[in-house]
């Protein structure tokens, strides 16, 4: 499973984080430690499910490409770009 | 169990961009089902609000400012008290806890009970001990420095000090300025409401989350609610806010409290920057404003001080409630000519219906 070249770290918040957040159905995201809240589109609803599972960036790809048979390249930028934004708002 | 006392709350007033506690404390206890006693609402101002709603008050009166001495509130309080048979009085002004925490004997002899520190507790938490109270929270302040002539603003950049920053009261108040000239303004109009010194507090960037809880008086943080202020007011109070569960902010206040065994209400602030450090920005030895949202969470704080002033002991709270809002809004009291006229001419009046 491609991986981000020269990249060996996790580029998604913590589990715990993830896991402590409350997702709605409708994609309205709250985090209960931090007070903030986000909306995500269907594709972000399907990946934070995800996450709240595992933070395995190779699963999520496989997942996803399944899912919406789609390369798993062009994947993996999208999901980084989100994974960067997921941080800003659940943190590390 | 009902509790069927009177209870004296100060702190009435309530402009929309800056309201003071007493009222949505009243709130809280109007609203507890155990309690069925009456509500003197305490006030400075004929114009303050709480003075005049029913709803939230059976009685109400007019307290002469803190800066006129304590011989005109012993004498002021005295007269309140023998009409009204106080059982419970909760101060929720900063600039009134030295003097309450002073005459605590008194206003004891005279039949008041208090939930309040002691004057060393009290100290301790002062705004210009943040560096202390700081390390006993295990997080970071910003640097905070006690002047006494505003020719420090002429001379700071040299000193590593930048605009914007801001000026604080020691007892209360607080404004960011972004010059000298704004800074020289803000320090002249503090000093002559809070006294000296006033405080100069380098500003940190962030969100604003605020904790408020009760201290047993023995180490012991009963009952905390945790917020982030959503949207804050020109003054930069809270307009609306969301509860949360942060462990960093809890186990901070917790921390604090039992290193200065409080004993009392009191709210916790701090700013957490884009890298996640906490800073302490300050203490307040009262209940927030935004109180009432302890009765949203399911965790009335004001009904627990009065437990505790009574010498009740608390019921166990109910779990942390995260993602409940609350959203200030302001609204006119219609009052009649003869109700103001009794506030001005007479210090006080009945409420009714």
């Amino acid at each position: 499973m491609d991986t981000p070249a020269g990249d060996n770290t996790n580029p998604f918040p913590s589990l715990a984080n993830l896991q402590r957040l409350a997702i709605s159905e409708s994609g309205f995201v709250f985090d209960p430690a931090s007070g903030h809240n986000f909306t995500v589109n269907e594709t972000g609803l399907s990946i934070l499910r995800q996450l709240q599972k595992s933070t395995e960036l190779a699963a999520l790809l496989e997942h996803l490409a399944n899912e919406y048979d789609a390369p798993v390249r062009e994947l993996e930028r999208d999901v980084l770009e989100f994974a960067s934004v997921l941080r800003d708002y659940v943190g590390e | 169990m009902t509790i069927d006392v009177t209870v004296a709350i100060t702190g009435m007033n309530a402009k929309p961009d800056n309201p003071g506690p007493g009222l949505a404390v009243a709130r809280c206890l109007r609203e507890a089902p155990e309690f069925t006693g009456r509500i003197i609402g305490l006030g400075y101002d004929g114009l303050d609000p709480g003075l005049y709603l029913s709803e939230f008050c059976d009685a109400a009166y007019l307290l002469p400012y803190p800066s006129a001495g304590d011989e005109a509130f012993i004498e002021a309080i005295k007269a309140i008290q023998e009409q009204e048979h106080i059982e419970v009085l909760i101060p929720c002004l900063d600039a009134e806890l030295p003097g309450m925490v002073r005459l605590q004997p008194l206003l004891h002899d005279m039949g008041f009970k208090l939930f309040l520190p002691d004057q060393e507790q009290l100290r301790l938490r002062n705004k210009d001990r943040l560096k202390e109270l700081a390390q006993h929270a295990g997080i970071e302040c910003p640097e905070t420095k006690p002047i006494t002539n505003a020719g420090f603003f002429y001379q700071c950049q040299d000193k590593g000090w930048t605009f914007p920053c801001v000026v604080k009261g020691l007892f209360y108040d607080a404004r960011i300025v972004y010059s000298v000239e704004e800074a020289t303004e803000a320090y002249k109009h503090i000093a002559a409401q809070w006294g000296f010194p006033v405080l100069v507090q380098k500003l940190v960037k962030g969100e604003e989350y605020n904790l408020t809880a009760v201290g047993d008086g023995e180490g012991n943080m009963l009952g905390a609610v945790m917020m982030r202020k959503m949207a804050v007011t020109d003054k930069g109070k809270a307009w609306s806010g969301v509860s949360i569960d942060d462990q960093t902010l809890y186990d901070a206040s917790a921390a604090l409290i039992k290193a200065i065994n409080w004993r009392g209400p009191l709210e916790v602030e701090v700013i957490r920057d884009r890298n996640g450090i906490y800073q302490l920005i300050e203490i307040n030895p009262r209940f927030p404003a935004w109180i009432y949202l302890s009765v949203g969470v399911g965790r009335n704080l004001p009904l627990t001080l009065l437990q505790l002033a009574l010498g009740e002991q608390p019921p166990a709270f109910a779990a942390t409630k995260t993602g409940t809002l609350f959203i200030r809004y302001a609204e006119e009291a219609i009052i009649s000519m003869d109700d103001f006229e009794s506030v001005i001419m007479h210090g006080g009046h009945t409420l009714t219906d």
